[in-house]
């Protein structure tokens, strides 16, 4: 088998590879469900509370629930990536992966699949309880919930891609970075309020990433002002430009780590 | 003729000031086995790394069945493998799991049937569905043998493969190595500071020092040359800086 075929089944063989890892650990399984659904039921509850005096959470009373599964899926996407490439580490595997014909690419490529899977694990359950537990379905957001649910995973593996990166060039010691980089883009991204609510300077910034026209977008639609395609499209085209981004960062690092011998010495 | 397995010429590695392996010339022809021996730091891993393409070279070029290797890396490698103590197998996957994976990243064809042939040949069956985390280390290194086995390489690089194992699981590992090579008519590379080793398994040997080949040629003619026994007791001639014959 070569060309396209042999890519694919190097990229299968990666994927089983990690999928071996959660078959024979159900506690990781059950791991990856279990902070969305207790930050479901936090939101959940909270929105009852204010129910009753929120004028605004009244139009919409799905809106804060959505908004914390939808960011949960950004940082799942993040983590789902980074976390596996992680894995290769923990495990002092990368010499041997990278010995063998898998092209960089191709890594790549399964860490993105593995992120998907981990992530739809993971987000799935409580977007399936929302509706029973508080009467907020997600569903109700319909069709744009794709677009929302794509644009966030496309921003997620960007950032992986940059942070895996980052933890080939400066080693094991940046393994914090990839559980908290996410963190920072929280308050600019809009996730709970609208971007007007932000200082003028700061909602530069927000406009700046895919996920405040994502926030945004699903507000529309859960207002009833309909599916914004304007906004879906930014984030679109700026998430083009950051997937590209951390392509290269992931692709320059692992370059320099081949001229550095960091590949067969990065581990434990 | 066919193209020799490995050509290196010119190799160079530095990490910063430091000289790892200076302007190193290698050639490797199918069915032989070179020995690369040195000491600690001698650049022994370093070569290997480069001849794998797992680390860029700072000079020279690695020619792989006649390709250069950075030009066809994947295809290349697909032709390859490489087994080393210091480099792990995911722990928590069992033997079997982790053959099967490597088998597909290297599209070996009806997987689990290889994998069968090579639980029976390197008598894995016992702990093929255990996890490598919990083998012994001459379990592991022969798990560690089987996955460099997986693609029926006809290049195998192996980085010190009897390091920490007893003396009759090591033999049974030359032994086996050896009955591989009459088999397929691979060709192996071997890095190593096991004299013994290198004498049973290797027809070339390069002697490395601070980086360089300081000597080379069969066991026989480089024990001829120094007036020695054993390779070990040229290896300390060089590493004593006594050069040859001193002990004549």
């Amino acid at each position: 088998m070569t060309g396209m075929g042999a890519s694919l089944g190097r990229i299968g063989a990666l994927i089983l590879r990690y999928v071996y890892l959660f078959k024979g650990s159900w506690p990781r399984t059950l791991e990856l469900a279990y902070w969305p659904t207790v930050q479901l039921v936090i939101w959940g509850f909270i929105t009852q509370h204010f129910l009753g005096s929120s004028a605004w959470l009244a139009q919409a009373s799905g809106v804060l629930v959505t908004a914390v599964i939808l960011w949960d899926v950004l940082f799942r996407g993040q983590l789902g990536y980074s976390i596996s490439f992680l894995e290769e580490l923990w495990s002092r595997n990368l010499g041997h992966l990278f010995v063998s014909p898998l092209r960089p690419w191709e890594f790549m490529a399964a860490l993105t699949v593995v992120s998907l899977l981990r992530t739809l694990v993971g987000v799935l359950p409580a977007a399936l309880l929302a509706g029973p537990l508080f009467g907020a379905s997600v569903w109700d957001t319909g069709l744009p919930l794709v677009a929302f649910f794509g644009n966030l995973m496309l921003l997620g593996w960007a950032l992986g891609m940059a942070i895996t990166g980052l933890i080939l060039r400066v080693g094991l010691g940046a393994e914090s970075i990839a559980w908290a980089a996410i963190f920072i883009l929280a308050p600019i991204s809009a996730v709970y309020y609208p971007v007007d609510v932000l200082p003028s300077w700061l909602q530069s910034i927000a406009w700046a990433l895919p996920p405040a026209y994502v926030f945004e977008g699903m507000r529309a639609v859960l207002f009833g002002e309909g599916f914004r395609l304007d906004l879906f499209l930014m984030a679109l085209g700026l998430n083009a430009i950051y997937l590209t981004a951390g392509a290269c960062i992931f692709l320059w690092n692992f370059r320099a780590a081949r001229i550095e011998g960091r590949l067969l010495q990065m581990g434990e | 003729m066919a193209q020799p397995a490995i050509r290196a010429i010119g190799l160079t590695k530095r990490f910063g000031a430091t000289l790892a392996v200076d302007g190193l010339d290698l050639t490797l022809h199918q069915g032989r086995t070179l020995a690369l021996l040195g000491g600690n730091g001698a650049g022994k891993t370093t070569t290997i790394s480069m001849l794998l393409g797992l680390l860029l070279p700072s000079e020279g070029v690695v020619h792989l069945f006649g390709h250069a290797l950075e030009k066809q890396r994947s295809a290349l490698l697909a032709r390859v493998n490489f087994s080393s103590p210091y480099v792990d197998l995911p722990h928590r996957l069992s033997v079997r799991q982790n053959l099967n994976v490597y088998a597909r990243l290297y599209g070996v064809v009806r997987p689990k049937d290889r994998i069968a042939t090579l639980a029976e040949a390197l008598e894995l069956q016992p702990f093929l569905d255990r996890p490598v985390g919990g083998l012994s280390a001459g379990q592991k290194t022969r798990v560690g043998l089987a996955k460099a086995l997986v693609n029926r390489p006809d290049l195998l690089l192996l980085d010190e493969p009897t390091a920490s194992l007893d003396p009759d699981t090591a033999d049974w590992v030359r032994g086996y190595l050896e009955r591989y090579q009459a088999e397929s008519g691979a060709a192996i590379l071997l890095a190593s500071h096991n004299m013994g080793e290198v004498e049973r398994l290797a027809q070339d040997v390069v002697i490395m020092k601070r980086g360089r080949a300081v000597d080379r040629g069969e066991p026989e003619a480089l024990l001829a040359k120094y007036g020695r026994e054993t390779l070990e007791e040229v290896f300390l001639d060089i590493a004593r800086g006594r050069g040859q014959g001193a002990a004549a």
